[in-house]
């Protein structure tokens, strides 16, 4: 069959697409990076894709909060688009700023607002300011929760990715923390709750979730910084004792599983 | 200010008048100069304009055109007589690279960065440059703009290259300097390099590019001057490295608007500051890392579709700068009410000499610019035809249709008077420390003294803030180690994802030899640097260099004379090692003087050495961190009595006068026989000796592993005698590792390295005990590895 086709979707301060572009390649998808005006233009056709990633960065600077503009750009400019390509079944992945602007669009976590049986693209939690109160560039060791994300299928408990954000502690009201526990939308925690292990003082340690039907995801760790063994920072401790030949890094599963669910589904 | 052109009267002026204009004006010419202005334009029998006279100051500025690297200088050692030499940068530093020859040098010294060859499908390009000046006055945008800078000319060498990785190094005061003993008019060393990080932080990590490799160093001298070196690598297709300009192409201006921010600054970091240049406010850049982002994601799809024929950065000096440099050999012609500007109001001088930021200037053959202006569109980023290139050989500045500037190419580039410059040296002469092995029994307050001076102590705080995982080619991270905490020598990345094929960056800088002569200085600096590319698996033979040198007012003799001794180290060094350099900058007038009690300040002699090494197969890379106990420490290099401009003297009040010299034969030896070593997988850990010698390095090792060690003094193999312990732990002498090997292959090992000095040490243990027993057999540190590592963290915490 053909390669599923993953847009790498670009804007002003978009930083992360090159490796994002990688690990999708990697992963078997057929790749394009799409400035967002190219979308808003008609040029180029979102329902082409089967795929739509919002890579890191700091788009439009994050100078009034992170992702915010390219969240309102993205609701106003592209909203039946962005609403057709969920309702056909496809996938959307946000990392980092990417998770940021799904926050802010609404399209995660994407829980029905009381008395409605849509959510409506309505901002529900938030990415704000770290605890540390400054930018945190380290590794932590994440847990696998049992979820309904087709992104973390089959992956292992436990994985080692990177952060880098200034912006990251995921926070919500009470009431929608508890419906995103018990609809299984927490995909990944940090795996201790302590600084820095928890590197920005989320609540409940929640490094990334789903929307209720699993195929958009949003997390603040790099999954595409992990993508080959000696990515990780003490590989040169680890290759002799653990004997471990596969080159592969914790992060490109994330990418395989999005496009093992597209070839798998026909969309 | 007007907004038209002004016409200066220079013909008739005397030379207290030509003085006046030259300073009032922060032109930073001097009478020679100013002479050679005012008797050219006598012979075309008019007055220049402002739009001319500042043209020829920003193109004449030591800045732009490093007249004190290419003047001939009388240079006298010692009260011996005079050499003369034809120019530093030709006598010691192009003849260094011309001399080695490397064939993989594919542009070196002519273009904005250096440029050697990396795979089949890529070149890499290199660039270290200085913002001190800024960054005295407003240490966030200094920073900032410095860095933003050093991209551009990644950006703008060749036909541009994609940046990939920066480098960074700081100089500052001391951080615990008393309010009361600042300098008139300076501001608190904690403040700058508050500011300087996050100025760094926030454009690098806005831009999307790793901070990776770096170094902080701090003296008393640097408070009132403070030295901010940034540095950017760029990956470039091999056949996008030639650049050319036809008459008949569009000079055209990509980026950012025009306003009246950094004016001047080509001049005004070409001469001293004082307790006034605070209220230079204007002349510091303001930074917009996205506007920069997006000119990097338009040019690099006008770069593939072969859009433009040559491209340039504006940085010092602005449009005068760039169109002056890319029309040198043809003629321009610009039209300069056509720039987008800010706001309204600039004088057409301003236009053309300011310095705001993120602009590039790029040659388009007519017939493309309508493709350019499609993509540039698409990545909402201004493009603006400004005039075109001709074959005038002349400049041609107009506003409003009225000429503003009418230069010869021929007097604007090579009219500059060519001064003879006086240098001396006298080696200086400072107490001597004798050894403490009589007073004291126990060394371990001294290595907990050393790992908690500001210069060795961790940069953790600093590190984790900046983003040096971006790009996803990290290999070595700046920190390892097992808890990733430990002070890594050098970065290693993969600029194409997948492959195996790395590059490493590291750097050398030791200010603190010039103290006893700025000849060790230099040369310690460049054998650091390729001990930090051997140290995680580097080599010699693809390793390149950049030189950037910070020093005082070169016009003083007395630091002339320290800039010569540090150039003839360069090529000795250099060419011994067969590492070539390929790009450089000097940033000179490093000197602040308080205008009412009449006090200078000169900073230290300060090279930079920074290195690129292309690695094979960076799997073959090792880190610091000792890995399993049982392994053995072996030290490799031999040590002599070297404790001139310790970190070991320093911490006890005295300079000393026997800095550590690079004996590069042996040097050289031990790298290379290194190098394979590691390469064949027979060492686990590898650690380069530099401040606080081997007691620190030892100590580093460890903690950072998360083992103890049990050393002794013993086997350390020495060119001298040495008896003293305090000298063999902490003797500071060039071109020694430690490294660890396992018992399986100790035998290997040894027979590998044979004619290199190597002794072992001692072995890791799985206790957290740290223990080095001295030549006496007695224990003279005993200590817990979690001791050293707090000592070594808790400096700078803040």
């Amino acid at each position: 069959m053909l390669k599923p086709k993953a847009l790498i979707l670009r804007t002003a301060g978009t930083n992360c697409d090159a490796e994002t572009d990688a690990a999708f390649q990697l992963a078997g998808a057929e790749t394009a990076l799409i400035h967002i005006q190219n979308l808003i233009s008609d040029k180029v056709d979102l329902t082409d894709y089967q795929i739509l990633a919002i890579p890191g960065g700091f788009s439009y600077g994050d100078d009034i909060s992170a992702g915010i503009l390219l969240a309102v750009e993205m609701k106003h400019k592209l909203a039946d688009a962005l609403n057709k390509f969920v309702a056909d079944g496809k996938l959307i992945l946000g990392i980092c700023n990417g998770f940021q602007v799904l926050v802010r669009t609404g399209l995660l976590p994407g829980i029905n607002l009381p008395g409605s049986d849509t959510p409506e693209m309505t901002q529900q939690t938030t990415l704000a300011m770290n605890t540390s109160a400054k930018f945190e560039c380290r590794w932590v060791g994440l847990e696998t929760e049992e979820s309904t994300c087709v992104f973390t299928e089959g992956i292992k408990d436990n994985i080692y990715l990177p952060v880098a954000h200034a912006e990251g502690r995921f926070t919500a009201p009470p009431g929608v923390l508890e419906e995103l526990e018990s609809n299984k939308q927490v995909v990944l925690r940090y795996a201790k709750s302590e600084y820095p292990h928890n590197p920005n003082g989320s609540d409940a340690d929640i490094a990334g979730i789903c929307d209720t039907t699993g195929r958009i995801f949003g997390l603040m760790p790099h999954p595409e910084r992990f993508l080959m063994k000696w990515n990780h920072p003490r590989w040169t401790r680890l290759t002799k004792t653990t004997g471990n030949n596969s080159e592969e890094g914790d992060g490109l599963a994330i990418f395989k599983n999005a496009v093992n669910y597209i070839k798998s589904h026909g969309k | 200010m007007s907004s038209t052109v002004q016409e200066i009267e220079i013909l008739n002026a005397d030379d207290t008048e030509l003085m006046r204009i030259s300073r009032e004006g922060t032109l930073s010419l001097n009478l020679n100069e100013m002479q050679a202005i005012q008797t050219h334009f006598k012979g075309l029998g008019r007055n220049p304009t402002d739009v001319e006279i500042e043209t020829l100051a920003q193109t004449w500025s030591e800045h732009c055109v490093h007249k004190t690297f290419k003047s001939v200088i009388l240079y006298s050692e010692d009260g011996k007589e005079p050499e003369r030499i034809d120019g530093l940068f030709p006598t010691f530093i192009q003849r260094a690279t011309e001399e080695i020859a490397k064939p993989w040098c594919v542009s070196v010294f002519s273009d904005n960065a250096g440029i050697i060859e990396f795979d089949d499908t890529y070149n890499l390009v290199f660039k270290v440059e200085t913002h001190n000046h800024p960054s005295a006055i407003e240490p966030y945008g200094g920073a900032g703009t410095g860095i933003g800078g050093v991209i551009r000319d990644s950006l703008g060498t060749g036909l541009g290259a994609k940046p990939i990785l920066n480098t960074d190094v700081f100089c500052f005061g001391m951080p615990d300097t008393p309010y009361p003993q600042l300098p008139k008019g300076t501001l608190h060393p904690k403040r700058v390099f508050k500011g300087v990080v996050a100025g760094v932080r926030d454009y690098g990590n806005r831009m999307g590019i790793p901070t990776a490799n770096g170094a902080i160093l701090f003296d008393t001298r640097y408070t009132a001057n403070p030295l901010v070196f940034c540095g950017n690598v760029g990956l470039i297709p091999r056949n996008r490295c030639e650049k050319s300009v036809e008459p008949g192409d569009l000079v055209v201006a990509i980026g950012g608007q025009t306003g009246r921010d950094g004016i001047h600054g080509a001049t005004f970091s070409s001469a001293e500051l004082d307790d006034t240049s605070e209220n230079l406010g204007s002349v510091v850049q303001i930074g917009n890392p996205i506007m920069e982002k997006k000119i990097v994601d338009a040019l690099l799809q006008a770069r593939d579709r072969n859009l433009y024929r040559s491209i340039t950065d504006c940085g010092a000096g602005g449009f005068s700068s760039a169109v002056g440099e890319m029309g040198e050999h043809v003629g321009a012609e610009v039209h300069l009410e056509r720039v987008s500007l800010k706001y309204e109001g600039l004088a057409p001088w301003e236009i053309w000499l300011s310095e705001a930021q993120e602009r590039m200037v790029i040659a388009v053959p007519p017939e493309n610019l309508d493709e350019l202006i499609e993509i540039c569109e698409a990545e909402v980023v201004e493009a603006t035809v400004l005039g075109t290139f001709t074959d005038t050989h002349r400049l041609q500045v107009f506003y409003e249709g009225k000429v503003a500037a009418d230069l010869e190419m021929e007097f604007l580039h090579n009219g500059l008077p060519q001064p003879v410059k006086q240098a001396v040296w006298h080696p200086p002469q400072h107490p001597e420390m004798a050894s403490r092995d009589k007073e004291t029994e126990d060394y371990t307050d001294d290595l907990c003294q050393l790992l908690a001076s500001p210069n060795i102590a961790s940069k953790e705080s600093v590190i984790r803030q900046y983003d040096h995982g971006v790009q996803g080619g990290m290999v070595i991270n700046p920190l390892v180690g097992s808890e990733n905490d430990g002070p890594s020598d050098a970065c290693v990345v993969t600029p194409v994802i997948g492959s195996r094929k790395g590059v490493v960056i590291a750097n050398g800088i030791n200010p603190k030899y010039s103290d006893v002569d700025p000849y060790n200085s230099a040369a310690a600096a460049i054998d650091e640097a390729l001990r930090n590319i051997i140290a995680v698996g580097g080599n010699l033979e693809k390793t390149a260099l950049l030189d950037n040198f910070c020093w005082g007012n070169p016009d003083k003799s007395d630091r002339l004379g320290e800039l010569v001794r540090a150039a003839r180290a360069c090529y000795d060094i250099a060419t011994a090692y067969g590492t070539p350099f390929i790009s450089g900058k000097d940033s000179l007038y490093n000197e602040y003087s308080d205008t009412t009690t009449g006090e200078q300040r000169a900073i230290p002699a300060t090279l930079l050495i920074s290195a690129i090494c292309v690695m094979p197969d960076i799997q073959r890379a090792v880190t610091m961190d000792v890995k399993t106990p049982g392994n053995y420490i072996y030290v490799v290099g031999n040590t002599y009595p070297e404790l001139g401009g310790s970190h070991y003297f320093g911490i006890h009040g005295f300079i000393g006068n026997n800095a550590p010299i690079v004996r590069p034969d042996e040097g050289k030896l031990t790298m290379e026989k290194l190098s394979t070593a590691i390469s064949n997988g027979l060492v686990r850990s590898c650690h380069d000796c530099s401040e606080g010698g081997i007691g620190v390095a030892a100590a580093e090792m460890a903690f950072a592993g998360g083992y103890g060690m049990a050393l002794n003094l013993r086997n350390i193999p020495t060119g001298d005698k040495i008896t003293a312990d305090d000298m063999l732990l902490f003797s500071e002498s060039n071109s020694r590792f430690l490294v660890e090997i396992e018992p399986e292959h100790q035998q290997a090992y040894e027979t590998h390295m044979a004619g290199v000095p190597t002794g072992c040490l001692g072995t890791v243990t799985d206790t957290p005990d740290f223990v080095i027993n001295g030549t006496t057999g007695n224990s003279i540190i005993s200590t817990a590895i979690d001791t050293l590592k707090s000592a070594w963290q808790a400096p700078l915490q803040w």
